[in-house]
């Protein structure tokens, strides 16, 4: 009977009215969760602090190192110019340290091959050029101006050794298309990797073939309860991944009957990394280059999802009332947003592995006029407005007390962008969800219309397929804690889209979105890097050129995006982080570099001087310094 | 309504609607071949629910819709009221390989009757009736229906095989439920488009000319007024499913 649907269904509703009471009436709560949130950010690193942030570190001046740098293009390159300002440096024991951990990761990781780290080689025997050096940079004071001028001299043409320069133009050839070394199987199985597995024939014939697809799959995750039972797996079906589940589970509960946390272990070229929250255990398997971190925060992220569709109270009612509840039912249908998600990951996500949002470039003025529009259109029951062009934040408006969190607004976005349901629907929605990282433990209900740039005050009926066209998709989002609020949110999204057409914002917003990202070369002229991402801690936001000509492909991007995620781990590792990281690889040069107020990572061809590419990400600071009220929101339209 | 001026603007009135079923019978895929005469194989469920609008012209009126689409699974039950409060019209979905599906849309038949506001039209949908055997479909209820019976039974005939009929609810039955109920009823196909535009024109047909006031917000309002009509609405009714039914 529909009764029983109801009877089912009244828990939660009640809870939701008491959560939307709490959500205003007991704003504190929150505030001090963003406070709390903002001091961990501005509290990352400790070293420097000046307004101005510090050059590279000069490099020792040891001929043994240098030689093993593979980049011989030097004959056709001009002289570099000299770093301007002087160096303070990070380098210091932890580094050396860092290194040669690298050359054991490498060696370890052999599962996908991928560009040996020269340092790594090279740390064996020049381990007291790296003390030195550490020791001599330990003092900022010192006069380091000297040195770099040396070290530059040190790299001008006519240095290298002719054995290296035919290694070099071997590698220039391919250069000018890849910055990683060819790896076939890898593209291979990344090509495959988001394939569907075949279904296990009844009689069971094609079944060590099935095992074998599902095995050869780059990733996978597992979520399942606590008592075992599955709520979801990315690949395969529940009989595919049966021994699996009870061998992970075995696994976990083993540990917890220890009173020890399993956290993640290694098996072959496989990494495991376990989550257990609550009621559920989260497992992350992976074969790409990932840290614990970085994997633990994408199961943090499934988490939020299914948190995000179910609420933690009410999750946690269903299991206290029958530990083994079959989450999968509430869950019904959210799998593809679960996947989507996972699909994210794998492909490469900036935005993850940052924890921080793209913005629409727009100019100061424009998104001035965007914002007041958005304040003066603002309906009375409104939390959250956002408008979003293609999966980047064009404008926000909120109250003044709370912030939006980045991880919720990837589960929006993700909703909206990358899994199809929303946006092939047509119309418009009104979709309940929770926003974990504002409140766990109620609903909110967002309002979704995309609109058509063209004709932006017509209904868009037919809206491009999933994943073509999403480059010129805007969408209107407005966030309401009232259940019954559709028609106030829509009668403002009428008022608000007749407004910004009136203001011309439409069409400024239409011809961002058409330019996209600039290109790296478009950022700094004659810059010789490929791509970067920037990291604006204090804004939680991240800008990036385009990622096309060079990492168009799929597997060439999570190629990128594993490079980005090592130097990523490095700044990040506790205890062992550092501010600067650099690393040299056969056919590409990279470099990672966190501030209080940033991080930069950056990648250019093999071929570029370690001062060309220092130099170069100098100039994107600096770019990003002019560019600053553009590329981010600061503050937003707040209320 | 002024149905004798024919005069170019045809009098225009909105009706609200509301979709409601079981998950994956098929409830967006119904609507967007209505609204965009559109299909997707694979449609990822729907989250919440989605509004649209289309109009369904009559030779004496123009009928405005505004369809909510609501997400069939269980946690949004709840929400349902929200949507089908005011509403002058549902179209309570089921599929045809599926007999639980049919079992759910009873259930929410007998919700609207009980809760809806009275004089709701309900048409009853069958969909995916591309998955029937095509004379069972087609032929009309009556001879078949036997047939239709003893696969039901075996059940395990496989809907992948080709030919085979994966009809699991026999037209006679659910026809008979909503002849019992007063119900419209439809089988239809979203993928072919078979009786799509039929249910949206025998519902527009059978929404009683009074309840009509005009663009805008005529749900809640009338309700009093059209209390006592609602006898006579219900015998008026039934005439349009037998001329609209294929089946």
């Amino acid at each position: 009977m529909a009764g029983t649907g109801d009877a089912d269904a009244s828990g939660p509703r009640a809870e939701r009215d008491e959560v939307e009471q709490l959500d205003f009436a007991n704003p504190t709560i929150n505030v001090t969760q963003s406070g709390s949130r903002s001091a961990s950010v501005s509290g990352v690193s400790t070293i420097s602090t000046e307004e101005t942030p510090p050059p590279l570190p000069p490099r020792p001046k040891r001929s043994d190192l240098l030689d093993s740098r593979p980049s011989t293009s030097h004959s056709t390159a001009p002289a570099r110019p000299r770093l301007v300002s002087k160096a303070t440096t990070q380098l210091s024991y932890t580094d050396t340290q860092q290194y040669h951990q690298d050359s054991k990761d490498d060696s370890l990781s052999s599962g996908t091959s991928r560009p040996k780290r020269f340092f790594g080689f090279a740390s064996r025997n020049v381990s007291d050029t790296d003390d030195t050096a550490s020791v001599r940079s330990v003092a900022p004071t010192l006069g380091a101006g000297g040195d770099m001028e040396s070290i530059m001299g040190d790299l001008m043409p006519g240095q290298e050794k002719p054995p290296l320069n035919i290694l070099g133009h071997v590698v220039q050839d391919q250069e000018a298309e890849s910055l990683f070394l060819p790896d076939p199987d890898f593209d291979e199985a990344f090509i495959r990797e988001f394939d569907d597995i075949d279904d296990i024939d009844a009689d069971g014939s094609n079944q060590e073939s099935v095992m074998l697809e599902w095995r050869s799959k780059l990733k996978h995750f597992l979520i399942l309860s606590s008592a075992g039972k599955p709520i979801y797996s990315r690949h395969g079906d529940d009989q595919l991944i049966t021994n699996s589940i009870g061998l992970v589970q075995t696994l976990i509960s083993f540990y917890q009957g220890a009173s020890d946390t399993l956290k993640g272990f290694t098996a072959g070229d496989s990494r495991f990394v376990v989550m257990s929250k609550g009621p559920l255990n989260l497992v992350a398997i992976s074969r790409l280059s990932e840290s614990d971190a970085q994997l633990k925060s994408q199961l943090d992220a499934l988490y939020m999802q299914i948190l995000s569709t179910l609420t933690l109270p009410s999750m946690e009612r269903m299991f206290a009332a029958r530990a083994s509840y079959d989450l999968r039912r509430p869950l019904e249908g959210t799998e593809t947003l679960l996947s989507a998600l996972a699909d994210g990951f794998t492909r490469g996500s900036p935005s993850t592995l940052l924890s921080a949002l793209e913005c629409l470039k727009l100019r100061k003025t424009h998104r001035q006029v965007v914002n007041n529009t958005l304040l003066k259109t603002r309906s009375e029951s409104l939390l959250y407005g956002l408008i979003v062009a293609s999966g980047k934040l064009v404008s926000v408006v909120r109250p003044k007390k709370h912030s939006l969190h980045p991880g919720d607004l990837h589960l929006i976005f993700n909703m909206l962008f990358e899994a199809g349901s929303v946006k092939a629907g047509g119309g418009e929605n009104w979709i309940p969800l929770c926003l974990p990282g504002f409140n766990n433990t109620g609903f909110l209900y967002m309002y979704v219309s995309f609109l058509d740039l063209k004709h932006p005050t017509e209904q868009m009926q037919e809206r491009p397929s999933s994943k073509d066209g999403s480059g010129d998709e805007v969408a209107i989002l407005l966030i309401s804690a009232n259940k019954e609020g559709f028609f106030e949110l829509r009668d403002m999204r009428d008022e608000l889209v007749s407004q910004l057409q009136k203001n011309g914002s439409i069409d400024v917003i239409g011809h961002a979105v058409r330019l996209g990202r600039p290109s790296c070369t478009d950022v700094v002229p004659g810059s010789p890097l490929r791509h970067f991402l920037y990291k604006s801690r204090g804004n939680v936001q991240f800008c990036m050129p385009k990622f096309r000509p060079y990492f168009g492909g799929g597997a060439e991007r999570r190629r990128l995006m594993d490079l980005y995620g090592r130097l990523h781990a490095r700044l990040h590792n506790k205890p062992t982080s550092v501010n600067i990281c650099h690393e040299t690889a056969t056919t590409n040069i990279s470099l990672a570099w966190a501030t209080p107020l940033f991080e930069l990572y950056c990648v250019a061809p093999g071929t570029t001087s370690r001062a060309a590419l220092a130099q170069a990400a100098n100039k994107v600071v600096q770019w990003v310094r002019r560019e600053e009220e553009r590329v981010f929101i600061i503050g937003g339209a707040v209320f | 309504m002024a149905d004798s001026a024919p005069a170019q603007p045809k009098p225009s009135s909105s009706v609200k609607l509301v979709l409601l079923g079981e998950a994956a019978v098929g409830k967006s895929s119904l609507v967007m071949r209505f609204v965009n005469n559109d299909f997707q194989e694979n449609k990822e469920p729907t989250i919440g629910a989605a509004f649209l609008t289309q109009k369904c012209n009559l030779p004496t009126r123009t009928i405005k819709f505004e369809i909510w689409d609501t997400a069939g699974q269980e946690r949004f039950a709840s929400l349902a009221p929200m949507y089908y409060r005011n509403a002058q019209a549902a179209l309570v979905v089921y599929d045809i390989t599926k007999p639980s599906s049919l079992t759910k849309a009873q259930h929410w038949v007998a919700e609207l009757q009980r809760q809806a506001s009275p004089g709701i039209v309900i048409a009853l949908v069958g969909n995916k009736s591309d998955l029937a055997a095509v004379n069972g479909g087609a032929s009309g209820g009556d001879s078949s229906d036997d047939v239709d019976a003893a696969p039901a039974a075996e059940g395990e005939t496989n809907e992948e095989e080709d030919g085979a009929d994966a009809r699991r609810v026999p037209t006679k039955t659910a026809k008979a439920y909503a002849d019992e109920e007063n119900l419209l009823f439809f089988e239809t196909s979203a993928k072919t488009g078979t009786n799509v535009a039929e249910v949206f024109t025998a519902i527009a047909n059978a929404i009683p000319e009074t309840s009509l006031k005009g663009p805008r917000g005529v749900g809640g309002q009338t309700n009093l007024g059209r209390q006592e009509e609602r006898v006579n609405l219900v015998g008026g009714r039934t005439e349009g499913p037998k001329e609209g039914c294929a089946c």
